[in-house]
């Protein structure tokens, strides 16, 4: 795509032509460019190929999967009920996932307008994230066709699962509902976006208590197993607020890593709004992760205080626990206080991508494997299993990228065409067309 | 406003009395624990007399009709088998709902075998942990399963405190969840012993009302209390369950985990049920009140509907 604009060829960005004639969906799809130019453009980008080779291998194995059943592809272990699949893609992807209603939240309840240039890209963040959790769980359940059955069938509203379920269908939905509005926009139909924006406020309100409930009960699923989670990691009281604080630096730092990835990845399909806001963003995103890491550093101790487990921070899993706690809270809590100190935005999306790895990932795979059954064994997960949570990643990535490709996530809607390439493109609308202004002046 | 007539203020205050005399029954109903219906029946397991014959294993084999395993039941090697880098002896998995393992305890002449399979504690986290209640514990005492409902999702595996339910990962269009039913259908229902008590030849296992099985235990223990552990495994440990253990050797060193809480595995869960009704019912009014403090006077609404008209 860089290398087309080099000749002059701009990528679709609103619902008409130069000549004032309107896109068809093909062209649409096609980012307005001649299916030559489209099919030469997949085939130059290298990362095409690399999801492509990733692709070829993994699903293979996905197909293995449902074919020979679960135990073709784990260690069938009866001790580690849940590996990779839902250790990874479950418990990781949605507190990274915490993004769309961090964000919904400051934009349309808090009336936080000067977020919106990103508000689009974490609500995607969220509804892709979800979904691709959904997708992880539904290899690895055991049934995947009665993934209905909890809400239609066999009801049991006691249990935290039941919760999740049932959360985790409703906010899907929501998302669904939010992101569409980007949708209506880019095939046409402006009544279908005045409908949900009418309903913003409530579905945004929605989108908290779900999210609230949701990414605490995924903690308080540990909250059965007591004595195979390691005392460090387990909390009767507040493992729900562990896992709810984490998702909130966890959906905000991601959002940082994720348009980090995209400014330097995708640029072209950034319009000037967005790269102008994006470093300001930035800092004011960080603000938000470092007040929600030093909440979450503060409850962690807490929890070691109230079961008294200091005790234990002199072994072995302690030291691990400290590793964890420096690297995932203390670590990027300094180096995001320093960036948003100096107004260092390459130093605040290090610390993002600190947070994200090990403050996110390593505490998740730790409580759900690592320090799970710390009385047993160590379980490394089967080879098979490692490359189907890979391949559905990259399902993930190439699904991600094709959305921001097309809809107006990263750039706004032009229903008129503009004028010349390189100027301030028309606002969208009356209220953003006022934002812009003094932005530039 | 309207007046409290005499007829009604006596039927209010009827209603009310019946209300508090009512009172006491509701709350000793919602009272933390259950610890078991009154007639459940249970099994005790006296550790001392089991001299590792594995008759229980076939005669569970047979009854549950399982699959034929590759060792046959009176090959004494399956003892030595150890996993996972040699620290972890046998557990029930999809094809044995229960298994004999040997322990040699330290300052013990000879081997404590013990055999495992479902405890049916009072108070299952199979059963609280699952989102389709396929898990029911029986009148009986049993905790059995309905498998046209499983998901599959495992919770009750991670669930477990003794780490029995296993998964049938073998299988590629019904797999479920596989554990020791306590022979309900076909025994215990009916009020016979389970096919491995039946078949014990030391009388190691007793089968009875839990409650009768208690103070056996308990006199056991005091008749020989050289003999025998004080401790009764499954008595209370995570809220007692109907099978329960006496040993000479120290419980812990025969594979029963003391470290396991009194309390059932759901006290734990407890605390995030109840905050779930209160964020249902406060979020809502919380922020939407928030979003009226923070946008009033700021044009939100407007600028809104503007986009929406376009």
């Amino acid at each position: 795509m860089e290398q087309l604009s080099k000749y002059g060829v701009t990528p679709l960005d609103g619902a008409k032509k130069k000549s004032g004639e309107k896109f068809n969906l093909m062209e649409k799809v096609f980012l307005g460019l001649s299916v030559d130019q489209y099919i030469a453009q997949v085939l130059r980008n290298k990362f095409n190929w690399i999801l492509a080779a990733i692709l070829a291998v993994g699903v293979p194995f996905i197909l293995y999967r449902f074919l020979f059943g679960l135990g073709a592809v784990t260690h069938s272990s009866n001790d580690y009920p849940w590996g990779l699949f839902l250790g990874f893609g479950l418990f990781c992807m949605v507190p990274l996932s915490a993004s769309g209603f961090m964000l919904g939240t400051t934009c349309e309840l808090f009336g936080r307008h000067d977020f919106e240039p990103i508000e689009r890209l974490a609500l995607l963040n969220g509804l892709l994230g979800y979904f691709f959790a959904v997708v992880y769980l539904l290899v690895d359940l055991g049934q995947p066709w009665r993934l209905a059955y909890p809400m239609v069938y066999a009801w049991g509203p006691a249990a935290v699962l039941f919760l999740v379920g049932w959360h985790v269908a409703t906010y899907l939905s929501v998302q669904v509902a939010e992101v569409s509005v980007a949708f209506f926009e880019w095939i046409g139909w402006p009544h279908a976006k005045a409908f949900i924006r009418k309903g913003v406020v409530g579905l945004t309100v929605s989108g908290i208590i779900l999210s609230t409930l949701h990414q605490g009960a995924l903690g308080a699923l540990f909250t059965y197993a007591p004595g195979k989670v390691h005392p460090l990691w387990y909390s009767a009281e507040f493992q729900w607020i562990h896992f709810f604080t984490s998702s909130i630096f966890g959906g905000l730092c991601m959002v940082i890593c994720v348009s980090t990835i995209v400014m330097m990845t995708m640029s072209w399909r950034c319009d000037d709004r967005f790269k102008e806001a994006l470093p300001d963003l930035t800092i004011k995103l960080g603000k938000g992760a470092a007040m929600a890491l030093i909440t979450y550093l503060v409850i962690k101790l807490i929890a070691v205080a109230h079961d008294n487990e200091w005790v234990y921070l002199a072994t072995g899993w302690g030291a691990w626990y400290i590793f964890e706690l420096l690297a995932g809270v203390v670590a990027p809590l300094v180096i995001l206080s320093y960036g948003i100190r100096n107004k260092q935005v390459w130093i605040v999306r290090i610390g993002a991508f600190g947070a994200v790895i090990f403050g996110i990932l390593l505490n998740r795979l730790n409580t759900a494997l690592i320090a799970f059954n710390w009385k047993l064994y160590q379980e490394i997960p089967h080879i098979s299993e490692i490359i189907i949570a890979i391949t559905i990643f990259a399902i993930y990535v190439g699904t991600y990228r094709f959305i921001l490709n097309r809809l107006p996530i990263l750039y706004q809607w032009n229903e008129e065409p503009a004028k010349a390439e390189e100027t301030v493109a028309v606002p969208a609308s009356p209220e953003q067309g006022q934002e812009e202004i003094p932005a530039r002046a | 406003m309207s007046k409290v007539s005499r007829r009604k203020f006596l039927a209010g205050s009827l209603a009310g009395g019946a209300a508090v005399v009512a009172a006491p029954a509701k709350k000793a109903l919602a009272a933390g624990n259950f610890s078991g219906f009154p007639d459940g029946m249970g099994v005790l397991v006296d550790l001392t007399r089991c001299v590792g014959c594995r008759s229980c294993e076939a005669a569970c084999n047979k009854e549950q009709n399982l699959p034929k395993p590759a060792v046959p039941f009176d090959d004494t090697s399956v003892f030595d088998l150890t996993f996972h880098h040699g620290t972890q002896k046998r557990r029930p998995d999809e094809n044995a709902y229960t298994v004999v393992n040997r322990y040699e305890p330290e300052g013990m002449d000879k081997p404590t075998y013990r055999k495992m399979q479902c405890m049916h504690c009072n108070e299952p986290s199979c059963l609280t942990s699952c989102f389709v209640k396929a898990y029911t514990k029986t009148d009986e005492g049993a905790v059995v399963y309905d498998e046209h409902v499983c998901v599959g999702c495992r919770t009750c595996m991670v669930a477990c405190p003794h780490n029995i339910p296993a998964y049938a990962y073998s299988k590629v269009i019904n797999p479920v969840v596989k554990k020791c039913i306590f022979c309900y259908d076909t025994r215990v229902s009916q009020g016979k012993p389970p096919a491995c008590v039946d078949i014990c030849p030391a009388q190691v296992m007793t089968f009875g009302k839990r409650k009768d099985l208690l103070k056996l235990a308990k006199a056991r223990i005091k008749r020989n209390p050289e003999k025998y552990q004080t401790e009764i495994y499954g008595e209370e440990t995570v809220g007692g369950s109907a099978w329960m253990y006496i040993s000479g050797a120290p419980l812990d060193e025969v594979g029963c985990d003391t470290s396991l809480p009194k309390e059932p595995i759901i006290s734990n869960v407890k605390g995030f049920l109840g905050v779930v009704p209160m964020v249902l019912s406060i979020w809502p009014a919380l922020f939407t009140g928030f979003h009226l403090l923070a946008t009033k006077n700021k044009d939100h609404h407007d600028s809104h509907h503007a986009e929406g008209e376009e």
